[in-house]
């Protein structure tokens, strides 16, 4: 080796060195820089968080303390004395005079009867405004259920009409100008003389648990629409899981790859995006006007959402078989299992967990959808509660609609608890997914 | 490098070994092509395997070994854009031609594969899925003793008799793949074929399932494609050495590693490529 070369080396290995310095003091200094840029991101990722869960903590304690009081009730107890020439002058005990009796007029007397010294019309008419209109229907239910009752006297404990709830509960009281609220100083003296003589009571409210819409807030209850949502979501997923999960098989585990599955499969994602009152307008004009289905009824409100769901089902279910491993497939198709039985047998089980998991997030997807239902007609007043997917029912969502737009104050808090319920339906609906994820993951 | 090379698969004229006399051959495979779409990923393979021999196929990545291998139960069908073309014959009979069903194919022609892949059901399970589909066994004592038979012939049986119930997949994965090559044995194939069934296990794991070999060759037709070609010497009676989608050469195994007749098999053998 030449001397010549040898310096060369030696200056190049100096440059060298020179260079490293030079890198290594330019990370020392961007390194505080960069420290501070993830301190920062941080930073604004714990205060997204912290929002979003302040939003929550706020919408609970809003819905759960307007709520509350939605879940008990008040009542007066009445000894209604169940006269014979009142209620069946001839003895017939024949069932249409049992229901035509005046109920009103036995339970108004009662009432009066606490109070002997009201005796001008309007008073009494006043006085008798503390029962609720459901009081005298409550006295005919039992007496036409046992006739032997009349005669006797009774121990009822009758609903008080939803102003006298709202005062017992203190969302109406005196701090508010006399000519400002439904309820007069006189009607809460005479209440609050009732209630001195024991005669009122607070419990639990099964009204609310036990009936279907009403125009008296204290008669009306979330039953009917309960029923109205669970023959709704029976339908639905009668309709959807089969058709989804059929499809989504037959696109991912047979369809031959070529532009019109493609086409397919873009117009499914599209079908996911497409607002959700489209879907209701088109039940209007097929179910409805075309095939003639009945109107308001579960069996076309489940159809309709059964629309909607699909589209989640079908991804969630492709997503699922794709993530199935290959060697599975291969482990059964080399053992000679014919293409149905690979899916049968080895394929659908194991994308099971992750088909249930989309299943459940798109019912209860369903379950919250109100606009489409609103255009079939799911949005009457119906106080019956329905006994089948044909009979004119109304949901969850849409009662909380219905009773959100009603002007009587008492509707408040039972839109509340109704938002509640609907909730806790689709809080356990969730918690139902994650359990079946948790419990059926696999892994191989 | 697409040139079609159809005179270099020598056929070594091996002295004739005295076992040899009465082999058959079971697999009569001629002009065998396999496309990818547009690409051409075997071309023209003539090659016989005989019954009850182990044949290797050895070859660096790429060559066509295992397209070669899974023309012969058709999995090769599975993949959309693949095209086999030639004649492959088992027993005389096309396997391409529609006279023979795929399913009953599989049957006949079992297949471990490269990684272990049991069902993620039980042991139990695992072994009887075969024999069930098939209708191979209906009661439950038939199966009760094809699992066990399987499993002893796969030289499991010890090691999880007493726990048949728990899931293969917890097996370590050199039971793992012995309890696959027991599923494939249930069965009862003619062939079975065995795609790298060893290069996701480590040497003791590796050694257990080569002696296996050995022992099921009694029973069995094996082709097995390897990338080691120390465990090629090991088990094989028969050796094809595959390059670029041809076949280089073919031959006894001891010659092919001895005195090569290609160049290439010479240069890869001896570790110049591959």
């Amino acid at each position: 080796m030449t001397d010549a070369v040898m310096t060369e080396m030696q200056s190049s290995n100096q440059t060298r060195r020179e260079r490293a310095a030079n890198a290594s003091e330019a990370v020392r200094r961007g390194l505080k820089k960069r420290y501070a840029a993830e301190a920062r991101f941080r930073a604004y990722g714990i205060g997204a968080v912290g929002i979003a869960l302040a939003c929550i903590v706020v919408l609970f304690t809003t819905i759960i303390s307007s709520g509350l009081p939605a879940f008990t009730e008040t009542t007066i107890t009445l000894n209604v004395e169940l006269k014979q020439e009142d209620i069946d002058p001839e003895g017939t005990r024949d069932a249409s005079t049992l229901i035509n009796a005046n109920y009103r007029k036995l339970v108004f007397d009662t009432l009066r009867a606490e109070f002997p010294d009201v005796t001008k019309r309007r008073d009494k008419r006043a006085l008798t405004a503390i029962l609720s209109s459901g009081a005298a229907y409550q006295v005919q239910q039992a007496v036409v259920e046992d006739p032997s009752l009349i005669g006797q006297t009774v121990t009822f404990e009758l609903p008080v009409s939803a102003d006298f709830d709202l005062y017992e509960k203190g969302v109406i009281n005196k701090k508010t100008a006399e000519a400002d609220r439904r309820v007069s100083d006189q009607q809460m003296a005479w209440f609050d003389t009732l209630e001195e003589r024991g005669l009122i009571e607070t419990g639990f409210n099964t009204t609310f648990f036990t009936h279907a819409d009403s125009r008296e807030p204290e008669l009306a209850g979330i039953l009917g629409a309960t029923m109205g949502s669970l023959f709704t979501m029976l339908v639905t997923l009668a309709l959807s899981f089969p058709i989804g999960v059929c499809a989504a098989v037959y696109l991912e585990e047979f369809a031959p790859k070529n532009r019109l599955t493609q086409i397919i499969e873009v117009n499914i994602n599209n079908l996911a995006a497409v607002p959700s009152i489209v879907f209701g307008l088109l039940g209007l004009a097929v179910f409805i006007n075309f095939f003639g289905l009945p109107r308001s009824a579960p069996l076309v409100g489940g159809m309709v959402l059964a629309l909607m769901t699909l589209p989640t089902i079908i991804i969630a279910s492709r997503a699922a078989l794709k993530a199935v491993p290959p060697s599975i497939r291969e482990a059964a198709l080399g053992l000679g299992a014919s293409r149905m039985q690979v899916v049968t047998h080895h394929v659908l089980p194991l994308a099971m967990p992750g088909i249930l998991t989309g299943t459940i997030i798109g019912m209860a997807q369903a379950l919250g959808e109100t606009a489409p239902l609103l255009m079939i007609g799911m949005v009457a007043f119906i106080v019956d509660i329905p006994g089948g997917i044909t009979d004119p029912a109304t949901v969850l969502p849409v009662q909380v609609y219905l009773w959100a737009d009603s002007p009587e104050r008492a509707f408040v808090a039972r839109t509340s608890a109704a938002i509640m319920i609907l909730l806790t339906f689709l809080i356990f609906m969730n918690a139902l997914a994650v359990v079946l994820r948790k419990k059926f993951e696999r892994r191989w | 490098m697409g040139e079609v090379n159809m005179n270099n698969a020598v056929e070594v004229t091996a002295p004739v070994a005295s076992s040899d006399a009465a082999r058959e051959t079971k697999f009569h495979t001629r002009g065998v092509q396999v496309f990818y779409g547009e690409k051409q990923a075997l071309f023209d393979v003539d090659l016989d395997i005989y019954e009850n021999e182990v044949t290797a196929l050895i070859g660096p990545s790429g060559c066509g070994k295992s397209t070669y291998l899974r023309t012969l139960n058709r999995m090769n069908d599975t993949i959309d854009i693949c095209r086999v073309k030639g004649a492959i014959e088992l027993d005389g009979t096309d396997i391409y031609s529609g006279s023979i069903d795929v399913v009953h194919l599989r049957a006949r022609v079992g297949m471990v594969f490269q990684k272990p892949n049991p069902f993620p059901k039980s042991i139990y399970e695992n072994i009887a899925y075969g024999p069930r589909i098939h209708g191979i066994a209906t009661s439950k004592d038939d199966i009760d003793r094809i699992v066990e038979e399987s499993l002893i012939k796969a030289s499991l049986w010890e090691e999880v008799k007493d726990r048949l119930d728990e899931p293969g997949t917890g097996l370590s994965g050199g039971q793992q793949q012995r309890l696959c090559i027991a599923r494939a044995i249930a069965v009862q194939p003619e062939v079975i074929l065995m795609d790298e069934p060893c290069s996701a296990l480590d040497p003791i794991a590796t050694a257990r399932i080569e002696e296996l070999i050995d022992e099921l060759r009694d029973n069995f037709t094996i082709v097995i494609v390897t990338h080691s070609m120390q465990q090629a010497a090991r088990v094989s009676q028969r050796t094809a050495f595959f390059h670029l989608g041809d076949l280089v050469e073919v031959g006894e195994t001891g010659k092919i590693f001895t005195t090569p007749q290609d160049q290439r098999t010479q240069d890869y053998i001896t570790g110049r490529f591959g």
